[in-house]
């Protein structure tokens, strides 16, 4: 019991003295939590935009589909039984068969019935309509198709393709980049705040040094109060952002109902969001802080 | 308890040879001064024994810590055993007598219930009973170094270690601050006491070690020194 009591009161002696701290230095810690806030509030918007880019790419994705036209030798059973042969291929999402009857129909769908006269089905060809995976391996899915015996031609739109994933890859490169920069900035504006801190209480610093208290204890604190703004700042962060993009999905869907965009409900990524903004406002303080008071603590 | 042997101490910043090969051995329970003109490597000594610097070559050995050898994570554990006093006090400006000495004691994680006890004996035992609530710019600077002391002495080190302390008080203070030292070795606890006030040494009639230029020029008993500083 007496042990518990020890451990409680010095759990007591620690927060008290990161709060004591970030009260004697108001300014830099507000202005600490506000940079960290705004950074993740821009890493949070390139992370959100590129989420919605991902999802609308998905979105097309799914509408550009491949179609593999089946050998004209082979009859509409044979063609029907291809149909196993085409989905053990890793890429390949769903097909769908279409025989060249239901091909012409829908040819001649949008014509008057005069102009099919004298035509045949014959001249259609049986055929699959593939969607992929990912269409970054679209090329490689193609070859692989047309490797497959009774599959003809394939037609693929190889520049769409080429195009998503592009857009795809430079949105993911710029946020990762982005997120790598500003988590150095929160950092360093975190190191600069705690290392104010640690110069404010250096003589009682030299004092615990003195009278052997461990490197973990003399640091606690400062954790402590790294810790402190972290949270601070990832949890406003957190809630700005929330307020931000609700704000916006609110105009998008007002103005632009019925049109392709839509946003992804903030719902969907509230909890892995809310995780990551309070996980890297933990990050960065004790990261910081340790990196501040480093120094201190040689000898 | 100290042994030093053939210590030698190179400031790289400045390429002084601060210690030459010394060689000083001090027994657990005595009382012992050591004097030497300013710049003769005194604090140096107490740098050394602290573990706050490192001696280039030679054995450094402090209550029974080899700290030619000892890792960083074991400093702390040494220093509790050492009580350090300084010329400047040294004491935390913001906080009470009381806080200035049970903080010594809070930050290794002494329980509560001690602290309360130990913490007034303690101010009792160096005069300052009824100052608990002072802050340290509210009293005298023989007061403030006898805090300085309390707080040295509260965690029950088995030596205390004064660099001049009495270098900011007049005589008569310097003479009481001495009294209470030899108290408190009485009671059991070594004491160094680094000066270089010749008086104070002559007054005592103890242990003198006599130190210039990084060497040990004289170390005798009864306060006798064959070397003259200045
Ligand atoms: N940190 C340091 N860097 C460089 N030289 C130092 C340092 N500390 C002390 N010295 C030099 O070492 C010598 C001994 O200093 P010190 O041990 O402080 O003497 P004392 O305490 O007897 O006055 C002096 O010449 C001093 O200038
Ligand atoms: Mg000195």
């Amino acid at each position: 019991m007496g042990y518990t009591a020890m451990r409680l009161s010095r759990g007591g002696y620690l927060i008290r003295e990161g709060f004591r701290s970030i009260k004697t230095h108001s300014f830099m810690s507000f202005a600490t939590v506000t940079i960290i806030m705004a950074c993740l509030i821009i890493m949070g918007s390139i992370s959100l935009l590129s989420l919605n880019i991902d999802a609308l790419i998905d979105d097309l994705e799914n509408q550009n589909e491949m179609v593999a036209y089946v050998d004209e030798k082979l009859s509409e059973e044979q063609a029907r039984e291809l149909e196993q042969k085409l989905l053990s291929l890793d890429n390949v999402q769903d097909v769908e068969f279409v025989t060249r009857k239901e091909a012409m129909d829908n040819y001649f769908s949008k014509f008057d019935d005069y102009v099919k006269e004298g035509i045949d089905e014959e001249v259609f060809r049986h055929r699959y309509v593939i969607h992929l995976v990912d269409i970054a391996f679209m090329a490689d899915t193609k070859a692989q198709l047309e490797n497959i015996e009774g599959v003809g031609d394939v037609l693929a739109h190889q520049d769409y393709a080429d195009a998503f994933v592009t857009i795809r890859n430079i949105v993911s490169i710029v946020s990762l980049v982005l997120t790598v920069i500003l988590v150095f900035v929160s950092i360093f504006i975190m190191t600069n705040t705690i290392k104010l801190a640690t110069f404010g209480r250096r003589e009682e610093i030299g004092i615990m040094k003195m009278v052997g208290a461990t490197n973990a204890f003399i640091r606690l604190p400062f954790i402590v109060e790294g810790m402190v703004l972290g949270i601070l700042g990832g949890g406003l962060g957190y809630l700005v952002q929330w307020g931000l993009y609700s704000l916006l999905a609110g105009r998008l869907m007002g103005t632009l109902t019925g049109s392709f965009i839509t946003l992804v409900p903030f719902s969907t990524v509230a909890l892995p969001l809310l995780i990551i903004y309070l996980g890297l406002g933990v990050f960065v303080g004790v990261f910081g802080a340790l990196n501040a008071i480093r120094n201190y603590l040689k000898v | 308890m100290v042994r030093m042997e053939n210590v030698t101490k190179v400031y790289d910043s400045s390429g002084t040879v601060a210690l030459d090969s010394i060689s000083l051995d001090i027994e657990e329970g005595e009382f012992v001064f050591l004097m030497g003109p300013s710049g003769s490597g005194k604090t140096t000594i107490v740098k050394l024994i602290t573990g706050e610097i490192k001696a280039n070559s030679g054995k450094v050995i402090v209550n029974d810590f080899d700290l030619t050898k000892i890792r960083r994570g074991k400093l702390p554990k040494m220093r509790r055993t050492l009580g350090v006093v300084f010329q400047d006090y040294r004491l935390i400006e913001d906080m009470t007598v009381y806080d200035n000495v049970a903080f010594a004691m809070r930050v290794v994680g002494a329980p509560g219930r001690e602290i309360a006890k130990r913490v007034p004996y303690v101010l009792d035992l160096v005069g300052l009973e009824g100052r608990e609530r002072r802050l340290p710019r509210e009293l005298s600077g023989g007061e403030q170094q006898r805090v300085a002391i309390a707080r040295a002495l509260v965690n029950s080190p088995r030596m205390i270690i004064a660099d001049e302390p009495t270098g900011n008080l007049d005589p008569v203070r310097s003479l009481e601050l001495m009294l209470l030292l030899e108290k408190i070795n009485e009671m059991g606890t070594t004491v160094v006491v680094v000066t270089h006030e010749k008086d104070l040494v002559d007054a005592l009639g103890r242990r003198v070690i006599t130190i210039d230029n990084g060497k040990v020029m004289s170390d005798g008993m009864d306060g006798v020194y064959s070397y003259e500083i200045e």
